[in-house]
């Protein structure tokens, strides 16, 4: 059966891994190549990276980070973070990425999410969607690291990209991101029963019942986390051993 | 030995190319081309593939007598073969991604979208999945049942001859992930992406 997969997230500054608090105040926590290397020998399903630096000018640095990943991490690497164009996904791709994420440029213009996975294939574009509660069971996407408010609807956005082959969604909640108190649950079962692709739960985790929370209550495919594994509070084993003794399937 | 990894502009093959080096670390000579002449001469080959059936096709029939040559490495004279993913895909003789589209017609069968049950089973299939060891296969020497390798995929690989298949994996059905026939391999699972084990599968055919 298929396993539940658990992808620690590691958040890149001009070259160093951070954790944004609420994507503001930022904190250092090493080096990134270091860190993957971590991750997979502790049995990480997946490594995300996330660029968070994201302009232009610096587009060099994050390659060069993923070109040195790849060469020592055998599992799929995901990066994300100003992709805006295909040759950045070309660029990324050739570096040693497996899947690249898709934020802002999917909600500008959703028709290149289309191109993106006609050209590489589904099974490498993945669409991050930041999305914020406005009302009671309603979510709205936001850009540009949370600071721009989209008017869009959270759920008919994510049946959007899906339609225009987004592999999979990885869903962060705005409210929840950096706060250490849980992912959203209500946004994941929601989003999760209402698309047929895989998503992948973001933003919020303190702890590893959280985890389980996102899995077994919002029906997320994975669960992705930061802080709690970069400051050494859990390994990833930890993470499997106490998921798997909820009897949540992983990859032990 | 010479190994080669063909590149026919098949998608992203960073992943196999740097899972092949790390194994092969100096041993056995990589070679990441498409040109003819080195495939011949190459002592085994490497086919991966991404994106849909009908791309991949259609990029390897883009270059000139290459399908020709592959199929006289592995058909007539018999040296092994490894299919990654849509690699594996194109042995059978039909695929039905984007539009009905003739494969290479090395192990018959079709290649078709996974049943998933009117969206019970999330697609594409990606994650991490026990493979079930159908038969003894060459490249899973020391590789233990039920290990996990790891998939990205939504078209699975239906063989008329079930006597191919090496595994199999759990996914709405029982899915063939792997063949082996003969000289040929194939694994619709990616073992460049399937950590430490996935290595052993890799180290398992250049040992071959």
């Amino acid at each position: 059966m298929l396993k539940n997969r658990i992808i620690p997230c590691l958040d890149v500054k001009d070259g160093r891994v951070v954790k944004g608090i609420n994507f503001v105040e930022l904190k250092d926590a090493g080096d990134p190549v270091e860190q993957a290397k971590i991750y997979s020998d502790g049995g990480a399903d997946e490594i995300c990276f996330l660029d968070i630096t994201a302009s232009n000018e610096n587009r060099e640095t994050i390659i060069d980070i993923v070109r040195k990943t790849a060469k020592e991490c055998f599992v799929p690497l995901t990066v994300g973070g100003g992709v805006r164009t295909i040759q950045n996904i070309t660029d990324l791709l050739l570096a040693g990425a497996d899947k690249v994420s898709i934020n802002t440029s999917a909600v500008k213009n959703v028709d290149f999410v289309k191109e993106a996975s006609k050209k590489f294939g589904s099974q490498c574009i993945v669409v991050a969607i930041d999305a914020k509660k406005v009302s009671e069971n309603k979510w709205e996407v936001f850009t540009h690291g949370g600071r721009n408010k989209t008017g869009i609807n959270a759920v008919d956005f994510a049946k959007k990209v899906e339609e225009n082959g987004a592999g999979e969604i990885l869903l962060t909640s705005m409210d929840k991101d950096g706060t250490k108190s849980g992912y959203d649950v209500d946004l994941l079962k929601t989003i999760t029963n209402s698309t047929n692709i895989p998503v992948i739960a973001s933003g919020g985790v303190g702890s590893l019942d959280h985890l389980y929370d996102g899995i077994v209550k919002g029906g997320a495919s994975a669960v992705l986390a930061a802080s709690i594994f970069h400051y050494g509070e859990y390994k990833i084993k930890d993470a499997k051993e106490y998921l798997n003794s909820k009897n949540v399937s992983v990859r032990l | 030995m010479n190994v080669t990894i063909v590149d026919y502009q098949s998608g992203n093959i960073s992943s196999v190319i740097n899972s092949f080096t790390e194994v092969a670390k100096g041993k056995v000579n990589i070679e990441i081309t498409s040109d003819i002449k080195k495939i011949k001469s190459s002592d085994k080959i490497v086919l991966p593939g991404q994106g849909s059936f009908k791309s991949c096709v259609n990029s390897l029939n883009s270059i000139n007598g290459l399908v020709d040559t592959l199929k006289e490495f592995a058909i007539t004279n018999k040296k092994p073969l490894l299919g990654i993913c849509v690699g594996l895909q194109m042995f059978a003789d039909i695929g039905y991604e984007e539009a009905e589209t003739r494969g290479l017609g090395w192990i018959a069968g079709k290649v078709s979208k996974i049943d998933n049950q009117k969206g019970k089973f999330k697609l594409p299939h990606i994650g991490w999945n026990e493979i079930e060891i159908q038969k003894e296969s060459k490249i899973f020497k020391d590789i233990k049942n039920k290990s996990h390798m790891y998939f990205v995929h939504s078209y699975e690989f239906i063989p008329e001859d079930k006597a191919v298949i090496s595994a199999t994996t759990d996914y709405s059905s029982k899915i063939v992930c792997a063949v082996e026939k003969d000289n040929l391999f194939g694994t619709q699972f990616h073992p460049e992406k399937s950590d430490k084990i996935g290595l052993k599968i890799i180290n398992n055919f250049l040992k071959l």
